[in-house]
């Protein structure tokens, strides 16, 4: 392993880099950063009120959990040198990231750009295990998830590995992100189990407000996340930009038709969600395909999602914020479509439009591909874990809400007989006793 | 007649309910309360203060019965409410001098059997 050096800058200042590609990719990553605490308030708002605080920082504290191990493994894994199915180890603790040009950035604003969308991969996944999964375990399993899951697929599709060898297109991160996070969400929901009142009782969303707060500040993001992927200021992004405002547009827009034909009713979780599946579909395509084709990929892409959700719920599948028909089917469409879509006039790349039929079987094997590997891996890490802690809070916890007895703390305390303590008190306290009981069941 | 309080946890309400229905207990009013019983307190931190919750959320439901209906609903809550830990909570069942429907006029036991909107 390479020694731990940092680069002089005086060795690198002789790389000229566009200014006005390092503006926009500044402003990107800032804007793929804010994605996360987005997403906490799309998901936080969708769970029951005892449990806001530990759905919101499920995503929260994955900036700190896998930032840190991107920082020290990850990135080397996924975009450093090494065979067609795993980087090396020779950026290992940022040894060599310095101003030196990666794909005509500074390669520590790529590493950190990148960063960014390790992070809110890993968050998508807890939507499928909220108001259930133990903290801890869900913290061990996105850090172990993201060295052996996200960096390999993300080493294979954009690190130049096999799939990226093969010729699939994925702009943004439908198989990266999108399909290997919704996979990850489907095997946890399994492994986990249903919250012990699902099925039995209306598990409503307690804050309607933030879940559309959460989307829209997720849509800014998103701009970031596929105009960013352009890694530059140049008209890629412009396309990039104006799909990722289309394609949510037309799934918007279908979703409410489909709530209009059913009920009769539109409802506010429905645009919320829409917005969600028409970005996550145009993701794999923002930059391979012409404005008309993103709002088809938006129209086509509301249809499998809107049913599968309506489906999911009459299952034992406690998918309980829908992570699997919003990201892993959302991303899949989208991948099969960029096959089919993508237009050389546009992006360069031809699809089954433009007579490369071979592209769509290219994008299968993606799929597929990514599918297996993700299930596969990510169901031996929680099994793994699963034997040396418990994976879920015990049932009365569970009925209190994780707030109060994993994080000591409420979302919307009134503070009505609280009673302050000094700060060498010691009193029974009944979240003590709860993680004891959770502990004493294990052994 | 009787009036049955009873105060119960809050993830037990829907199964309370159930069992309320299923007796043919339709008319109730529930309020959200806090409350202080035998449970251990909970302390929360908040930027470094420490402090101990001493009162629970809980959730009191009152039913107006007839007195033949009096067991029926007191065992419908006593067993969809229990868990068997502290903090279960309590039925009160007070004796009821007159009870009026305000739609009707009607009293006492006619006041209390439920009649279901069409």
């Amino acid at each position: 392993m390479q020694q731990l050096t940092i680069t002089p800058l005086a060795a690198t200042a002789a790389v000229a880099f566009d200014p006005a590609d390092l503006a926009w990719m500044l402003v990107a990553c800032a804007m793929v950063l804010l994605m996360t605490p987005a997403l906490a308030f799309f998901y936080g708002g969708l769970t029951r009120s005892k449990n806001a605080l530990n759905t919101m920082m499920m995503s929260f504290t994955a900036l700190g959990a896998v930032g840190i191990v991107w920082a020290l493994f990850g990135y080397s894994l996924a975009f450093g040198e090494g065979s067609g199915f795993f980087g090396g180890a020779h950026h290992f603790f940022l040894a060599g990231i310095g101003m030196e040009d990666k794909n005509g950035l500074p390669h520590l604003l790529f590493f950190a750009f990148q960063g960014t969308f390790a992070v809110i991969t890993a968050a998508l996944i807890s939507g499928a295990v909220v108001e259930r999964m133990r903290f801890a375990p869900y913290l061990i399993f996105i850090v172990l998830w993201t060295l052996v899951v996200y960096a390999p697929v993300c080493h294979w599709v954009w690190g130049g590995g096999w799939i990226a060898q093969l010729g699939a297109l994925d702009f943004a991160g439908g198989t990266v992100v999108h399909i290997n996070a919704g996979i990850a969400a489907l095997i946890a929901a399994y492994v986990i189990g249903p919250r012990k009142d699902y099925g039995r009782q209306a598990l409503l969303p307690h804050n309607v407000p933030f879940v559309l707060l959460g989307a829209g500040l997720l849509w800014f993001g998103w701009f970031g996340f596929n105009g960013g992927s352009a890694l530059g200021a140049n008209t890629t992004a412009a396309l990039a930009f104006v799909n990722t405002m289309l394609a949510p547009i037309a799934t918007l827009t279908v979703w409410i038709a489909l709530d209009f034909i059913r009920t009769g009713k539109p409802t506010a979780v429905g645009v919320a969600t829409g917005i969600v599946v028409g970005l996550v579909a145009v993701t794999p395509a923002a930059g391979f395909v012409g404005p008309g084709q993103a709002l088809m990929i938006g129209v086509l892409a509301a249809f499998p999602s809107y049913f599968a959700i309506r489906w999911r719920t009459r299952t034992r599948l406690d998918d309980s914020l829908d992570v699997v028909a919003a990201h892993g089917l959302g991303g899949l469409v989208g991948a099969l479509l960029t096959g089919v879509f993508a237009r050389q006039v546009w992006g360069g790349e031809t699809g089954l439009f433009d007579g490369n039929s071979a592209r769509v079987g290219i994008q299968a094997i993606s799929i597929i591909a990514t599918i297996a590997y993700s299930g596969l891996v990510s169901w031996g890490l929680l099994k793994l874990i699963g034997t040396a802690v418990p994976l879920r809070a015990d049932r009365r916890a569970e009925g209190i809400g994780m707030d109060l007895p994993l994080h000591a703390e409420e979302a919307y305390a009134s503070g009505e007989g609280a009673i302050l303590l000094n700060a060498n008190e010691t009193v029974a306290d009944d979240t003590v006793a709860l993680s004891q009981a959770i502990t004493a069941r294990a052994k | 007649m009787k009036l049955i309080t009873a105060i119960i946890r809050p993830d037990k309400l829907n199964e309370v309910l159930k069992a309320l229905f299923r007796a043919d207990v339709h008319g109730l009013t529930i309020t959200k309360c806090q409350g202080h019983g035998g449970e251990l307190a909970r302390v929360e931190t908040y930027r470094g203060t420490r402090v101990k919750m001493e009162l629970q959320d809980k959730i009191r439901v009152d039913v107006g019965v007839s007195d033949p209906f009096e067991t029926t609903a007191v065992e419908a809550i006593l067993h969809a409410a229990r868990t068997g830990d502290v903090g279960d909570g309590k039925i009160f069942v007070l004796p009821v001098e007159k009870v009026y429907r305000i739609r009707t006029g009607e009293q006492d036991t006619t006041a209390v059997t439920p009649v279901l909107a069409k």
